[in-house]
């Protein structure tokens, strides 16, 4: 299992583009809406958790038919569901690898962006803490909806159709938690249900989706 | 006798073709007989006016699509359970119509809202988790048109539903946290108390009827068109080998 994280990762840094991409995608979201609504600080401190959290949603879409598409291609993907490693194992390995490759330098760099969309200074430390336990569970849901669309040719906007709605409770559970904590409000229960959908999610997707990904091999 | 001897697709076009001519009158009579009672037969109400009665489309309409993704759902595991292409198709059939339905409950929602709430559409947490179970609809079906292969769809769909029904339901009581809501509370409970008054709740009731009998008589219909599909394919492909 670890080969195996370590084998994507190395592929994700060596063969580039997707490492830096999604970055660079997010960063590109936080300079483009400004300049959509208008410089005023005041419009920007009320949409800017939310705006930050969208733009986690699209990075992390835009990456995400990378998890298979390529091993799924070569026929990796075949030998790996065939070896002896557990195949809901095989998924999560290859999730974290997305994770450790877009949604981490996301978290990372969010706080920049935050300056950017001036984000009230008391939500810079709940913006940090809402990505990094929300980012995971985009990953793995987005590889649940790529072990569905990994045997199509042009399955990249089928798969925005899927994983989006599926990104739903994530996203408002996030920005919520970001927008309460800018105002100094309780955030106990939406982070609370952040972390459990992330929990929730990486403990059932991995099967689901070793399941889609039997029925694609087949 | 069990209900599996309906999985076996020439046992169900037979049953169904009995029983489709009694559903579709008895559907017709309900919702023929439902809806004239509403519409001409009952008082205005005292704070609506005649607006109320866009309630015989929309509360049985948005019934009917929750229900449908239900029935979708029971439908795909008993086909990932036991593998009866009849449930598999059933659900493919059924999705269609329960979007219509979604459909339905959004536009007489948003014809009433106009009227009463002085708006066509607010985040409401219920007008909320229906446009999300509208998306629901529209990625089960999108990937159902996607897939060539009828056994890899029916299995990729029948999980995409089973995983879409515990998001679906998450991002019920994520909308509830998120936003407080305009729309009135439910208007039809077994507890008596609660209930609109009798004028309106029967024939209520008779639309509500009618909607179920609708629905069973569409997937029906639908889920022959599909059998008789996959036998028409079979046949070409034999055809062609031939």
């Amino acid at each position: 299992m670890r080969a195996l994280l370590l084998r994507d990762l190395r592929l994700a840094f060596r063969a580039g583009g997707g490492f830096g991409l999604s970055l660079a995608f997010f960063l590109m979201v936080a300079v483009i809406v400004p300049l959509g609504v208008g410089p005023a600080p005041a419009t920007l401190a009320l949409i800017a958790a939310g705006v930050l959290w969208v733009g986690a949603l699209l990075a992390a879409l835009l990456s995400l038919d990378r998890i298979f598409a390529l091993d799924y291609e070569d026929g990796s993907l075949d030998l790996l569901a065939t070896s002896p490693l557990p195949l809901g194992g095989v998924v999560a390995m290859k999730a974290l690898a997305h994770w450790l490759t877009t949604g981490l330098p996301l978290v990372a760099a969010s706080p920049v962006l935050a300056v950017l969309l001036n984000l009230p200074a008391q939500g810079y430390f709940w913006l940090l803490v809402s990505l990094a336990i929300g980012t995971p569970a985009l990953s793995i849901i987005g590889a649940f909806g790529a072990s569905l669309t990994v045997g199509l040719k042009r399955g990249g906007l089928l798969l925005g159709l899927l994983v989006l709605p599926l990104y739903i409770p994530t996203l408002i559970f996030g920005a919520e938690v970001v927008k309460s904590g800018a105002a100094g409000a309780a955030i106990g229960t939406p982070l609370a249900a952040l972390a459990a959908i992330t929990a929730g999610a990486w403990a059932g997707l991995p099967l689901a989706a070793a399941m889609a990904i039997r029925a694609n091999l087949r | 006798m069990s209900i599996w001897e309906y999985a076996n697709p020439k046992k169900f076009m037979e049953t169904s073709a009995l029983a489709l001519p009694w559903l579709t009158g008895l559907s017709a009579a309900f919702l023929g007989a439902g809806l004239f009672w509403g519409y001409f037969l009952t008082p205005d109400a005292a704070k609506f006016g005649s607006t109320v009665k866009i309630i015989y489309l929309h509360v049985p309409a948005a019934m009917m699509a929750i229900s449908a993704w239900m029935m979708m759902l029971v439908a795909s595991l008993i086909w990932l359970i036991r593998r009866h292409h009849v449930s598999a198709l059933a659900a493919k059939a059924a999705a269609p119509i329960g979007l219509t339905f979604t459909l339905i409950g959004l536009v007489t929602g948003a014809i009433w809202g106009q009227p009463m709430w002085g708006t066509w559409w607010a985040w409401d947490p219920r007008l909320t988790s229906f446009l999300i179970l509208t998306l629901f609809y529209f990625g089960y079906i999108a990937l159902w048109q996607a897939i060539e292969d009828p056994d890899t769809a029916a299995d990729l769909t029948a999980v995409l539903c089973i995983v879409g029904s515990v998001f679906a339901f998450l991002s019920r009581y994520a909308v509830l946290f998120w936003n407080q809501g305009l729309h009135q509370g439910a208007s039809l409970s077994l507890d008596k108390q609660q209930n609109v008054s009798d004028v309106y709740w029967l024939p209520l009731l008779a639309c509500i009827a009618g909607f179920v009998l609708l629905f069973v008589t569409l997937v029906l219909l639908r889920t022959r068109t599909e059998i008789r599909a996959r036998r028409m394919a079979a046949l070409l492909a034999r055809e062609r080998l031939a």
